[in-house]
């Protein structure tokens, strides 16, 4: 059977969610083979969800830069083992790895795919999800993206055979240079792409002290905080944050809006949500056509005893 | 110091956009047509930085002729030249073929910098700055919430999902910018009036070298199968709070496992 590629998404040799996730969708396309750049190779959790092989590139340096040596490392990868596809996180990060390799390797590229096939062809959402789109790499090795939460993570044990590779990054992979990495994340919550469950504050919020009560919430459920983008703009609450056509796309079991009225700008970002619950004051806001349950109330009175609730019921 | 803007037209994006039945390509007569909004903070970056530095802003799109009028926007904003690339042959032109056109029109070309928006607010792949930046062989400083430039040093803010990376490059190089990078000036009426005397070369394939067959719907390396409307959702249920909404929800998560 034909080897899939999944590049691993790890931060400091920690793996991402959505790596586990990626590696399950590739068992029904192939043979999975993860691949590792940078140190700190983490074998044994790779093939619990169904790694053959990993291959790894280890080293250091390779992180120094932005995107591209990511990229060389995949190629090298591409041309050694031919695969029959290259899967890869569909974040920032990721695309652009992905639209560098497809450039590289003179192939297709498929980004934002919720599904991918047996016989590969991605399914994706677009338009702010109010568009379903099948589609398939015509040309080289296909490459897709795939979305966080596209599936869910299914433990089946591999051997996880190592198998190291030396990689020099091409003299114009090196040109940025990553002087610092700042980290501005709230600590404990999970990160908001990846999240199980997202709770979001908009307008209604009314100013930055208001987002402590969507936190609040947040937390009780284990969830990410998101932001709409009058939030953000407003400057209640950090950019990086943001929800929408602008801002993330994040695709939850279950997203919680809070005094967000639902303008395209913020449905193009969390309407393909599994399940979605609404807290707003105006009856009419358009974000109560894609709730699954929605109360009609102030979210500083609703979201307030929710939260007492779910502590309550969890104790 | 010499900064090109790659600009792109698309539907409105508070509008809802519906794709082509004929061909699978975007409906442009769907919606109202506007400068991609995140290519308005590429063109206000670009002018800060011609404004703090000295040099000239070219900007550059590839579409159809009504993409004239997002250069023109640029222009009023304050750009000081336009370059437009309109071929029939050019409907339809995947991601792929999209960087192999801006990046043979830009090889010809001295540039210091080159910005974009860092995604189109139709398509929302944000990938064709980066494969721009592999096929010029230049640093790929993109999703930059920061840039400043110090001398021949291009330095970003790269948002990350933790916070951001602070990432640096010689000159020339590619740069994409998020809307946090910036607040866009709305043209004047002086900029209006002087955006109509500025120079805009227009190029078809054969002008600006290109090679017919890699751009165009035919020659993409990537095939719509099949597309559909997404069913509706189903309608939920919506209760008022009557001071127990909380508690209603909490009951509602509890039912459905989240709790």
């Amino acid at each position: 059977m034909a080897e899939i590629l999944v590049l691993v998404d790890h931060v400091d040799g920690s793996i991402k969610k959505v790596t586990l996730e990626l590696l399950t969708l590739a068992r029904g396309l192939g043979v999975p083979v993860a691949v590792w750049v940078g140190p700190g190779v983490d074998t044994a959790a790779l093939a619990e969800y169904g790694a053959e092989t990993v291959v790894v590139a280890d080293s250091a340096d390779l992180l120094n830069h932005p995107v591209a040596p990511k990229t060389d490392v995949l190629a090298a990868v591409v041309a050694e083992r031919a695969p029959a596809a290259v899967l890869i996180a569909s974040t920032a990060e990721g695309k652009e790895i992905a639209a560098r390799l497809a450039v590289r390797i003179g192939s297709g590229i498929i980004t934002d795919a919720v599904d991918v096939d047996a016989d590969l062809v991605a399914t994706q959402s677009v338009f702010g999800g109010a568009t379903v789109v099948r589609s398939k790499v015509s040309h080289g090795v296909p490459i897709v993206t795939v979305r966080p939460n596209a599936t869910s993570p299914e433990a089946s044990a591999a051997s996880g055979t190592r198998v190291d590779i030396s990689v020099t990054p091409a003299a114009s992979s090196t040109g940025a240079r990553i002087t610092n990495r700042v980290v501005a994340t709230k600590g404990g919550r999970p990160e908001l792409t990846e999240a199980s469950i997202v709770v979001s504050g908009g307008r209604g919020v009314g100013g930055a002290e208001g987002f402590a009560v969507i936190e609040g919430l947040a937390d009780s459920l284990g969830a990410a905080v998101g932001a709409s983008r009058a939030a953000t703009d407003a400057g209640w609450y950090p950019h990086q944050f943001q929800v929408g056509q602008t801002g993330k796309t994040v695709s939850p079991q279950l997203y919680v809006a809070n005094g967000i009225s639902g303008a395209i700008q913020h449905r193009a970002g969390m309407q393909t949500s599994k399940t979605i619950v609404v807290v707003n004051k105006d009856p009419e806001a358009p974000i109560f056509e894609l709730a699954d349950f929605g109360v009609v109330g102030d979210l500083f009175a609703v979201v307030p005893q929710l939260t007492e609730q779910v502590n309550s019921r969890k104790g | 110091m010499k900064i090109v803007v790659c600009i792109k037209q698309v539907p409105d994006s508070w509008a809802d956009k519906k794709l082509a039945p004929a061909d699978s390509t975007l409906d442009r007569a769907s919606a109202d047509r506007v400068l991609n909004e995140l290519d308005e903070y590429a063109v206000e970056a670009a002018l800060q930085l011609a404004e703090t530095h000295g040099g000239d802003v070219t900007v550059l799109t590839m579409g159809p002729d009504e993409a004239s009028e997002a250069i023109r926007r640029a222009l009023s904003m304050g750009a000081d030249a336009g370059i437009h690339l309109v071929d029939d042959a050019l409907h339809g032109t995947d991601a792929i073929g999209t960087s192999y056109a801006l990046a043979t029109i830009l090889a010809a070309r001295e540039f210091d910098l080159v910005i974009f928006g860092s995604e189109s607010t139709d398509a929302r792949m944000s990938v064709v700055p980066a494969m721009v930046a592999e096929r010029l062989g230049l640093p790929q400083l993109t999703f930059a919430g920061k840039v400043e430039v110090d001398g021949t040093t291009a330095r970003i803010q790269r948002v990350t999902d933790y916070g951001y990376d602070e990432v640096e490059a010689t000159l020339p190089a590619v740069v994409s910018v998020v809307e946090k990078a910036n607040e866009p000036r709305y043209p004047s009426f002086k900029g209006i009036m002087a955006a109509k005397k500025k120079p805009v070369e227009t190029l078809s394939l054969a002008d600006a070298g290109l090679d017919v067959g890699q751009v165009g719907l035919g020659q993409s390396w990537s095939l719509v199968d099949s597309f559909a409307a997404r069913p509706p959702r189903e309608k939920g249920t919506v209760v008022d709070d009557g001071g127990n909404g909380g508690v209603a929800i909490a009951e509602y998560l509890s039912a459905q496992k989240f709790i």
